[in-house]
């Protein structure tokens, strides 16, 4: 049994210890934005916040969320009305979509620690989260415009 | 806005049930699609879902029949239904078309297909779904002239409103739904009819994609997300070395471990279920199988594309198929004054979607009828894939579509949602089975690859006379495409493929073989203008005998990048053209080089696109710009190699993709406005690319690079060269 906040609610499920979270959140739980794409913490589409802090949930075993604050895509805001979200609709970055759900928490991320970053700052925090339909220019710019907007 | 495809339970008979209004069948007949009657609908041996509904309270519904992996036709079909219904966009809900190829496919050689792919959606659909949506606007306009007693031709519309000019009454397209019939005379329309592209409202304008409210908030549905009542788990092993059958593994062993439900043999390989996904590929981790020998065992990719397809290519015995023949080359070859020779190389490559393989399939209880979900570039030929593995006719499948993480071309082959509806059969219980990442690569599709010989002839006037280009490869049409030439002239053209056969799984990935025969076309070229001191435009206007349509693209980039002017230092143009499904892009790259490192750095790019009239400008300039991302990520890093017939790479850390790092600081596409019909676009930003990097590399170090991807061990070697 691991028990752990989840967006909020207090959520106990009976995964194996070393059930990476990814697996917990999708399955266990049934909140499916958080995607599966390497298994391997090579791609970013799995991230969430643990603690505040962008992590590749495919990498961390349930045991160590214990008590943890986790909060996914879908903790992000209830109507997509977080700067990020309003951001990447005005800018038209997804395409197909799979990997944005782990864009958006690591850009969420950056912003939290550095509400006006540059075009650098930007790539370089960026950089781990693989796009394969090659969005990356409409990130950067949705990044920027929810960092103006607010 | 919403749209109806999220809840994997809801019945689409229950949602049409209790809507009163206007419903509109459409059938194929000898001029397309046209408006048919609901008696005649519902006669056919399949009931078929209306292509447009309009609800007394103004809500419309439009099937799309436009696949969705990114590349945003979901979108742009209905628009085009919409446009020349005059329908108000923001009332218009969108559902997916059933896999009904007969009624829902567009015509492709003498058949119909529902198969997204080759950049075909808009081109396939376009004539056929702007007929549909003229004559539903008809018939709104005939209920209601009718009811004001006048002639139909006398009135007007808006969005959703039918206008008397004469008093300025109004009647809203959902009044009319509340009272209107179809006519038993359906009204025809005639080309003249169609609106002109002057009065467009929702056709080349900034109409934003259906689909992205969904993907920013993790709603949307990829088959992966789909959760069903009493769902197991399934993975797979398939043969490291393609297509082995799978003899004997450590079944006993494997049922033994926590949550393991049952172990299927498949035709390649071994499925593990369980009761979770994390219990599923344990088991499959522990899985030992004992493989049937198969073609490709013992097979070395490197040994065969440095030697072997030499080998093949120099051998006057060897099977050749013609690609295209113009003229007489060996005449032109013959009387040559001068004549040029390359060769260029390229790597297999994998479509690496970010959504691994994956399907969920359920039986009805007496075991005669399976659902299955699955992001499908083709639902009709998923359908047909998921038939043919059960041994079950078309009327026992029923296919739901969801919203593709990536296709590129492997999401038009089914293979693994017949998996699903095997494991699903035996297991007897709704199975979602996942391919891991790692089962993703090894069991891969390929984009093959490929030896290219390339000859030129010039005449007297130094005119290029004679085309020779050969390419060698496995795979057949995976191999040629791109090979013809259409955008030059030449009078004497001998084109075509010696084959290959490697056992090894290949698939359409991208554009699939222009990527590496441009690159050699293209680069050739640059190498005949460069031994000519000539600029490379200039010689393909006065050398190549380059058509127009072709020549004003490449006017249109060289305004785009200010060709002639000067670079930074350490900075070089390089240009391009390449024409897939239909339109023709010329574009250029401006790159540097860290040389110690072999490392090219592409900082701007610019394509100018000729695709007749765009539908939807944004998401097609997106689309453009992934297929130069696309095309860049595998010129530069990209390649899956073979030894002892197994693929060596297995995920993200060994095939590399590109990052946001390497990503351009400039992409510019731009639209030449021609008033043709639409042709495809998913896939003309990808082709060019290979040949514009390499021939600014060229410009850059006076050296060639022969062999794609460009890594860095290739370049440092290029430059020692």
């Amino acid at each position: 049994m691991v028990s752990f906040t989840l967006n909020e609610k207090r959520v106990s499920v009976s995964a194996d210890q070393a059930t990476p979270l990814l697996w917990v959140i999708r399955d266990h739980v049934g909140l499916t934005g958080t995607k599966y794409g390497c298994g391997a913490g090579l791609c970013g589409a799995c991230t969430v916040h643990i603690n505040g802090k962008a992590q590749r949930s495919c990498q961390i075993p349930a045991a160590s969320v214990e008590g943890a604050k986790v909060v996914t895509i879908e903790g992000l805001s209830p109507d997509n009305s977080h700067p990020l979200q309003k951001a990447w609709i005005a800018e038209q970055v997804a395409q197909c979509g799979y990997c944005q759900t782990g864009q958006i928490m690591k850009a969420a991320e950056l912003l939290a620690e550095n509400p006006k970053p540059n075009r650098d700052q930007i790539v370089q925090h960026m950089d781990g989260n693989i796009c394969r339909c090659g969005t990356y220019h409409r990130i950067i710019a949705a990044v920027e415009r929810a960092s103006r907007e607010g | 806005m919403t749209i109806n495809i999220k809840t994997p339970e809801l019945s689409r008979r229950q949602v049409l049930a209790g809507i009163g209004g206007l419903s509109f069948y459409v059938a194929m007949g000898a001029n397309g699609l046209r408006l048919t009657s609901a008696a005649a609908a519902t006669d056919n041996a399949q009931k078929i879902t209306p292509w447009v509904r309009i609800a007394p309270n103004g809500a419309i519904t439009i099937l799309t029949a436009g696949a969705e992996m990114g590349q945003g036709s979901m979108t742009s079909l209905p628009l085009i239904v919409a446009e020349e219904m005059d329908a108000d966009w923001s009332k218009v809900t969108l559902e997916w078309a059933p896999a009904e190829v007969e009624t829902y496919g567009y015509r492709a050689g003498g058949g119909r297909s529902m198969s997204i792919t080759g950049s075909r959606a808009v081109q396939g659909y376009f004539a056929d779904l702007r007929n549909v949506g003229a004559q539903v606007r008809k018939v709104l306009l005939i209920n209601a002239a009718e009811k004001w007693g006048v002639d139909p031709a006398s009135l007007k519309t808006e969005p959703s409103v039918v206008i008397n000019p004469a008093n300025g009454q109004r009647l809203s397209y959902g009044e009319i739904a509340g009272f209107g019939k179809i006519p038993e005379q359906l009204p025809t329309v005639d080309k003249s009819e169609l609106k002109p592209k002057e009065q467009f409202r929702l056709i080349g304008k900034s109409i934003q994609r259906y689909d992205i409210p969904a993907k920013v908030n993790g709603s949307a549905q990829y088959s992966i997300d789909v959760r069903l009542p009493d769902m197991v788990y399934a993975t797979t092993l398939h043969s490291p070395v393609h297509e082995g059958e799978p003899e004997s593994w450590n079944d006993d062993a494997v049922k033994a471990m926590p949550g393991v439900v049952a172990t299927v043999k498949l035709a390649k390989g071994v499925a593990v279920v369980a009761e979770r996904f994390e219990q599923a590929t344990a088991a499959r981790d522990a899985l030992k199988v004992v493989w049937k020998k198969s073609k490709a065992a013992g097979y070395n990719s490197e040994r065969a594309l440095m030697e072997d397809y030499v080998k093949v290519h120099a051998d006057p015995a060897a099977k050749r198929t013609p690609v295209d023949t113009k003229g007489d080359a060996n005449a032109s070859f013959a009387s040559a004054a001068k004549l040029y020779k390359a060769e260029y190389r390229s790597d297999y490559g994998y479509h690496a979607q970010m959504e691994p393989l994956n399907a969920v399939a359920r039986f009805n209880q007496a075991g005669d009828h399976v659902e299955v979900w699955d992001g499908t570039q083709a639902p009709d030929r998923c359908r047909a894939d998921v038939a043919k593995t059960l041994g079950f006719k078309l009327e026992q499948v029923t296919v739901n579509q969801c919203y593709m993480g990536g296709g590129f071309g492997r999401r038009s082959l089914s293979d693994y949602t017949g998996e699903a509806a095997l494991v699903a059969r035996e297991v007897r219980r709704p199975v979602k089975l996942i391919w891991t990442r790692e089962e993703d690569l090894a069991h891969g599709a390929f984009r093959p690859q490929s030896f290219q010989c390339l000859e030129a002839a010039t005449d007297a006037s130094g005119k290029v006379a004679g085309w020779r280009h050969c390419v060698v490869g496995d795979g057949g049409g995976l191999v040629t495409g791109g090979m013809k030439i259409p955008y030059y002239a030449v009078a004497n053209q001998q084109i075509e493929q010696r084959g290959v056969s490697h056992g090894i799984r290949l698939k359409h990935w991208r554009a699939v073989a222009h990527v590496f025969n441009v690159f050699a076309i293209e680069s050739f070229v640059d190498e005949m203008a460069a031994q000519e001191g000539m600029d490379p435009i200039e010689f393909r206007i006065q050398r190549m005998a380059m058509i127009p349509r072709a020549a004003k693209c490449f006017e249109t980039v060289a305004r785009m990048c200010d060709w002639k002017a000067k670079r930074p230092d350490g900075r070089a143009l390089g240009i391009s053209i390449s024409e897939r499904s239909g339109s023709l892009g010329a574009g250029v790259a401006e790159i540097s080089l860290d040389q110690n490192a072999g490392k090219i750095r592409v900082h701007k790019v610019w394509l100018a696109v000729d695709g007749g009239i765009i539908v939807t400008p944004d998401a097609a300039r997106a689309n453009i710009e992934s297929g130069i991302l696309y095309g860049l990520s595998s010129v530069l890093h990209e390649r899956v190699t073979i030894k002892d017939g197994v693929v060596q790479q297995s995920n993200f850390h060994d095939y590399n993709l590109m990052r946001m790092s390497d990503l351009p600081e400039l992409m510019q596409v731009s639209f030449i406005d021609r008033d043709a019909p639409p042709s495809g676009l998913g896939e003309i930003g990808n082709p060019f690319i290979a040949a514009a990097v390499a021939n600014g590399f060229y410009k850059l170090t006076g050296k060639r690079l022969r062999h794609m991807p460009f890594t860095p061990e290739r370049v440092k070697e290029a430059l020692k060269a």
